[in-house]
């Protein structure tokens, strides 16, 4: 009996740190999405397709083109934040005004457009980038590099976030102008300009999340549906544009799925989560912190 | 310094503004006296881009302010501190600050001018990591036109700086408006407070019904019988 719980106790450990690991790149991807919601006040539906996108531009340039992983990973981000601000230009500039119901189906189209673009053109194979890392025993636990590194990758980038945001002119701005649309022009600031780099930034954590979930998973032109409607949730669950709300939920979730997991299969820490969310939403339906307007 | 000429001006279909035509020298300060819904806010709002004119002219030290992009304005030298303070409420005292020096040519100065900011309201630096939101009505006014003054300006517009604060505070944004105008720098100062307001100015205005009714130096205002009768309840 002790044994048994020798054992069950370091599988329980290891599924905590495991769902900590996983935490941190939801909260990556909950962190682009709540920051447009934020600042712009827009849904970008097809967030999980910009990860795609990079997913495969990684693919193409690691497997296809030999270059290193290191030098394609900022060359993604590059790539992905250029679509994020071309997305904004293009797409959600001239329904700025318009309702937010116009918006939604407007981003929803761009994500059937980036599916069935992936689709013809890079066909339905599932690919992936061949690299195998190797895994890290601690004592009884196993941990795979892919995940450390991810994790860690994801802090870095949320940081540097952070930072931007705190220290610098324009993050002040980008914080500034979902309090007071009207009066930015007062302080000098050009509101368009600081939507598309709001954007480009959105884009570029959406390139970063592709960089570091292209080690774990395969891509494949509908894989943007494993982790879209997660970071939904995760977003909603801590309140629409909340930074730390969203930080938090994620890591909640990614306990739950992993949790979940130990005890049953994986599936069914997702469905777990999935109704854990549901019935957030009845007790706390403006998310665990609920922003104040 | 600026020059208002035949300016109209509205919302939509209503028209707010019409033919003013103002006036402000450098070094002056000069006030905006009428009622409610005269056009006062409206007349600061387009001199600061807010709103655009649909005729007429506006020149900042010979600059058409009118074909300068809103965002560039405050680049002239004209800082606005808008009705109801409008500070960003979820944001530090600090940062309220850092936005009003947001644009290329304050920034480099930002040091200097924060220094300035706090020697004028040392309260504001007691208070600089606090929410703005949570201060109170008299402090968020200083934080306000502190704000304004982290561009540098050289025409600070007031809008009803003393709108919605107890009557000591009233007198301490007065006294503040005088220790601003004793710096040197040239103001504009929209105020339902007549009586108050033309202490500290040289010059007045009365708008009525977005018209200029009459103007002078504020001992002619004080004189005058119009103002006298609707404002100074004598």
């Amino acid at each position: 009996m002790q044994a048994f719980l020798d054992i069950f106790d370091i599988y329980l450990l290891e599924a905590v740190i495991n769902g900590i690991l996983l935490g941190g790149v939801l909260a990556l991807l909950a962190l682009g999405l709540n920051l447009i919601f934020g600042v712009i006040d827009v849904t970008w539906i097809c967030y999980a397709e910009l990860v795609m996108i990079g997913m495969y531009a990684m693919y193409f340039m690691v497997q296809y083109y030999g270059v290193s992983y290191f030098v394609a990973a900022p060359l993604t981000i590059l790539l992905v934040a250029i679509l994020g601000a071309a997305l904004h230009y293009l797409v959600i500039a001239p329904l700025l005004t318009a309702p937010p119901i116009n918006q939604l189906l407007a981003t929803g189209g761009v994500l059937f457009v980036l599916q069935s673009f992936a689709t013809v053109a890079f066909g339905i194979d599932f690919r992936n980038l061949g690299i195998r890392l190797p895994v890290l025993a601690l004592g009884d636990m196993n941990f795979s590099y892919a995940r450390l590194l991810s994790f860690l990758a994801a802090l870095v980038g949320m940081v540097a976030v952070y930072l931007f945001m705190t220290r610098t002119f324009t993050g002040t701005a980008i914080r500034a102008i979902s309090q007071d649309r009207q009066i930015m022009a007062l302080m000098g600031v050009d509101t368009k300009r600081i939507y598309l780099i709001t954007s480009a930034i959105g884009g570029g954590l959406a390139g970063l999340a592709a960089c570091l979930l292209v080690l774990q998973y395969d891509v494949h032109p509908f894989v943007g549906l494993s982790f879209g409607p997660i970071t939904f949730l995760i977003c909603v669950l801590g309140g629409l544009g909340n930074f730390i709300g969203g930080f938090i939920a994620a890591f909640v979730f990614a306990e739950i799925i992993s949790l979940g997991g130990l005890f049953s299969d994986l599936e069914w820490g997702y469905v777990l989560a999935f109704a854990f969310f549901i019935v957030m939403m009845f007790i706390r339906p403006a998310g665990l912190l609920a922003r104040r307007r | 310094m600026l020059e208002l000429r035949a300016v109209n001006a509205g919302y939509g279909t209503f028209q707010a503004l019409f033919d003013v035509n103002l006036d402000v020298k450098a070094g002056e300060a000069v006030g905006v006296i009428g009622p409610n819904g005269a056009g006062k806010t409206t007349l600061m709002r387009v001199i600061s881009g807010l709103i655009r004119p649909s005729r007429g002219s506006i020149r900042m030290e010979g600059t058409d302010v009118v074909a300068t992009p809103p965002h560039k304005i405050v680049s002239l030298g004209i800082a606005h501190v808008p009705e109801n303070r409008r500070l960003f409420p979820q944001l530090s005292v600090d940062d309220n600050l850092k936005m009003g020096a947001f644009m290329k040519e304050a920034r480099s100065h930002y040091a200097d001018r924060l220094e300035v900011v706090f020697d004028l309201f040392p309260r504001l630096k007691e208070r600089r990591h606090q929410m703005a939101g949570t201060m109170s009505g008299g402090e968020q006014q200083m934080c306000a036109i502190g704000r304004a003054l982290m561009s540098n300006p050289k025409l600070l517009l007031l809008d009803e700086p003393s709108a919605g604060l107890a009557p000591v505070v009233v007198q301490q944004v007065f006294e503040l408006v005088k220790r601003i105008r004793a710096s040197g720098l040239t103001v504009l100062i929209v105020e339902q407070n007549v009586q108050q307001v033309l202490k500290v100015v040289d010059r007045a205005y009365l708008i009525e019904a977005g018209t200029i009714r009459a103007s002078g130096t504020s001992a002619e205002m004080l004189a005058s019988d119009t103002v006298k009768e609707a404002y100074l309840g004598v």
